[in-house]
């Protein structure tokens, strides 16, 4: 057991908490005030390590009791396979509710139309915003940090959307102290971003740090591979590579999850937590700039995307 | 290497700190300085940044536009709202409020501020302590920022000499002073030079203190638990119900203030009633003693009433309930606050329905003078209010605690956050202000 006096927390004053503990703390508070003022709250999860991370703070947050919320999975249809099978572990290990909207299911109807760039990213908000409507969640978390991107940076820890889900950043609540305000009219809802404050490396950091499991992709492995846009793609069913392709085997690992056909791999051979962490340390490209397409369509691609309804 | 790999340490500490300064004053350059220096500004963002200062026919990269993340932003070349920046440094973490300087937007230096713990305001040597300078400085003073940093700027436009900081820096500690700031700390620099930012001036030997970042590094943040009352406002109640732990009832939330033991007798408020705390969980690990801020879970001896809202403090060190509120406030909506306006009032976790009974004066942040029953606050406007309670509140003053001292309010009807609160007296009421008791009107 700890006493006052053993404790020393770091180089200010015993009591002063590492730079993880502070984090972690305020993203608690953060699950913890939603599961005080909403009554339907979900997470998304994307089976991604920053979704990975917030389930993890969310069933710290409430043991020894089960995290009261469910999950919703935005189901592109081009998912890596390695993801899938953690998404359902996860949900049965911690006996937890999955929700899915599915882009597939959106362009088989007819509602939604392949873009001829193959992405399907941009293709996802309209299933996730109908599945807040008819599921009425009025509370969506969404592991959207602030040092992603730079509209990202202008985010409020509880963003409020209207009843069409969008977001009008020159609207904002200003956000004072922890005094997060959650009210909505009936139809809206609030999004919470409880690694707003979080940068990559402490994503990485609290990973090794707490012993979390993560999909394999994240880690150095042989994979088929072809070049797209300055990104290696994976090849696969979901349309790649066209002729003038080839496919490469190559080395490499994720530093994001998502959608097959708009996420590239980075060289790499970081097969540890530790050797990620030492790559990311001194990588001089951001997260999304070394394998994200689709934020380089335009200088304002997020910005406009998230006033559509986009996490 | 050696910057990334000791940047490493998971047990850095964090410090929040915000940035204000006029328009003109270089608070861009000096924020994309310490991002840039610091080794922050990855090659992917500097492209994007050569990209969109190229089409738009500039000579060189502007780093504004790292910044300025919204398309109104880059449109019109200023910055609307706050936006938070990270970065790191061997020794510490930082979480940046990057505010904008605009009068209009006093709000959002508010929003900033009110999660700092040291404020650097940025003035213009060729110009000196001007009115926004004096705007910025009464803020921080208002928001109780422990630590504030004069930053004169533009060192090399007025070649580089001391007099012209020294005066500057006298002027605005005396300032400074008169507002109750504690501790100024003046550092001349050159933003666009790189003088005192991140690498001492060679062109400054007559000044021997920190550079920027070197302040930011070591300035010690106050974690005096001896002197602090100890405050848990309950957020949840965790309760699994589960064939484990049939009978675990939990109180949650994160500690505001003070430090809590297994043992010690405590108070539930508003209802009064007293027990011990007989167990402490810090997200699933028994501690025996837990401190601010951290997240916590408290177990209580003896089976009473508490909910989320309630506040848990030691019995012997209990805050008085009050249904009336007397607070300084930054009105930070579009529409009015006025007398007679019924609003929600979130205090802690706690949010009650309230009526403002009175708008004894507004703040000319100017002059510090007190302009005496104004009627109304508007968008930006300081001032002092009374405000009635449905409930009562076991409120703090905002000088003992910056967490269970502070409140916000509530438009009923839409949500929208109206008021920004500090309990108590401040600077802004050196002499309260006689109540006239038949003053039931006000003048547009």
């Amino acid at each position: 057991m700890t006493t006052l006096a053993e404790v020393q927390g770091g180089t200010d004053s015993p009591y002063a908490l590492s730079h993880l503990d502070a984090l972690e703390s305020e993203a608690v508070h953060i699950f913890r005030e939603v599961a005080g003022e909403f009554e339907n709250p979900v997470i998304l999860f994307s089976g991604g390590k920053d979704s990975i991370v917030m389930l993890h703070l969310a069933l710290k947050a409430f043991a020894p009791a089960a995290v009261p919320f469910s999950l919703l999975h935005v189901d592109t249809g081009h998912n890596f396979p390695e993801v899938l099978e953690y998404r359902d572990r996860a949900v049965e290990r911690h006996g937890l509710r999955l929700h899915v909207a599915s882009v597939q299911d959106y362009i088989d109807r007819g509602v939604l139309k392949e873009r001829p760039d193959g992405t399907r990213n941009p293709l996802q908000t309209l299933p996730l915003t109908e599945k807040i409507r008819s599921e009425r969640f009025d509370a969506v978390f969404g592991g959207g940090r602030r040092d992603e991107e730079k509209a990202r940076a202008k985010e409020r820890v509880f963003s409020l959307r209207d009843e069409f889900s969008q977001w009008d950043p020159r609207r904002q609540r200003p956000e004072l102290w922890n005094l997060y305000n959650g009210r909505h009219a009936p139809g809206e809802h609030v999004r919470v971003f409880p690694l707003s404050n979080w940068t990559e490396l402490d994503v990485w950091q609290y990973i090794a740090r707490e012993g979390i499991a993560l999909p394999r992709i994240y880690f150095a492995h042989e994979r088929e591979v072809f070049q797209r846009a300055g990104m290696w793609l994976t090849a696969g069913d979901w349309g790649g590579p066209r002729e003038d392709e080839p496919v490469v085997r190559r080395l490499v690992r994720y530093r994001t999850v998502g959608d097959m056909s708009c996420t590239g791999a980075v060289d790499s051979d970081a097969t540890t937590l530790d050797a990620v962490i030492a790559e990311i340390a001194a990588s001089r490209l951001t997260e999304r700039g070394a394998t994200r397409a689709d934020d380089k369509l335009s200088e304002a691609a997020m910005e406009d995307r998230k006033r559509e309804g986009y996490f | 290497m050696t910057t990334t790999t000791e940047a490493l340490a998971a047990t850095a500490t964090l410090l929040r700190f915000a940035t204000a300064g006029s328009v003109d004053d270089g608070k861009s350059t000096l924020v994309g300085r310490l991002l840039h220096d610091s080794k922050s500004v990855l090659t992917d963002q500097l492209e994007a940044v050569e990209r969109a200062s190229a089409s738009r026919g500039q000579d060189g990269p502007d780093l504004a536009l790292l910044t300025d993340g919204l398309r109104a932003e880059r449109e019109q070349g200023i910055t609307i709202d706050v936006a938070y920046r990270y970065f790191a440094t061997p020794r510490r973490r930082f979480i940046l409020a990057d505010t904008p300087g605009h009068v209009q937007y006093t709000r959002n230096m508010v929003t900033g501020a009110s999660t700092a713990e040291l404020t650097v305001i940025l003035v213009d040597a060729r110009n000196g302590v001007v009115e926004q300078t004096r705007r910025h400085a009464a803020i921080a003073a208002l928001l109780r920022v422990p630590h504030v940093v004069l930053a004169v700027n533009k060192m090399d436009l007025v070649g580089y000499r001391e007099p012209v900081f020294a005066a500057i820096a006298e002027e605005f500690t005396a300032y400074a002073t008169e507002l109750g700031i504690p501790e100024v700390t003046a550092i001349p620099i050159s933003a666009l030079a790189g003088d005192n930012v991140v690498e001492p001036s060679a062109r400054m030997d007559w000044y021997g203190g920190p550079t920027v970042l070197e302040h930011l590094e070591t300035v010690p943040v106050s974690h005096d638990l001896a002197h602090c009352h100890a405050r848990l406002p309950v957020q949840y109640v965790i309760r699994p119900q589960s064939a484990e732990h049939p009978d675990y009832r939990g109180y949650a939330g994160q500690i505001a203030a003070g430090s809590f033991r297994v043992g010690e007798q405590v108070t539930v408020l508003p209802s009064g009633r007293t027990t011990t705390i007989s167990g402490i969980d810090l997200l699933g690990e028994p501690v025996d003693v837990a401190w601010t801020t951290q997240s916590v879970t408290l177990l209580l001896a003896d089976d009473i009433d508490v909910s989320r809202g309630d506040l848990i403090v030691p019995t012997k060190d209990a805050p008085p309930t009050t249904q009336d509120v007397e607070a300084t406030v930054c009105h930070v909506a579009d529409a009015a606050l006025t007398v007679g306006h019924r609003v929600l009032l979130k205090h802690g976790t706690r949010t009650v329905k309230a009526i403002v009974k009175d708008i004894p004066s507004r703040l000319t942040l100017d002059d510090l003078s007190l302009h005496p029953h104004p009627g109304l606050l508007a968008a930006n406007d300081i001032g002092r209010v009374k405000i009635r309670t449905a409930e009562p509140l076991p409120v703090d003053a905002y000088a003992d605690s910056r967490r269970t001292g502070s409140f916000i309010l509530i438009d009923p009807a839409d949500g929208t956050t109206l008021t920004a609160g500090m309990v108590g007296e401040s600077f802004a009421a050196p002499e309260p202000v006689k109540d006239a008791a038949d003053d039931d009107g006000w003048d547009f």
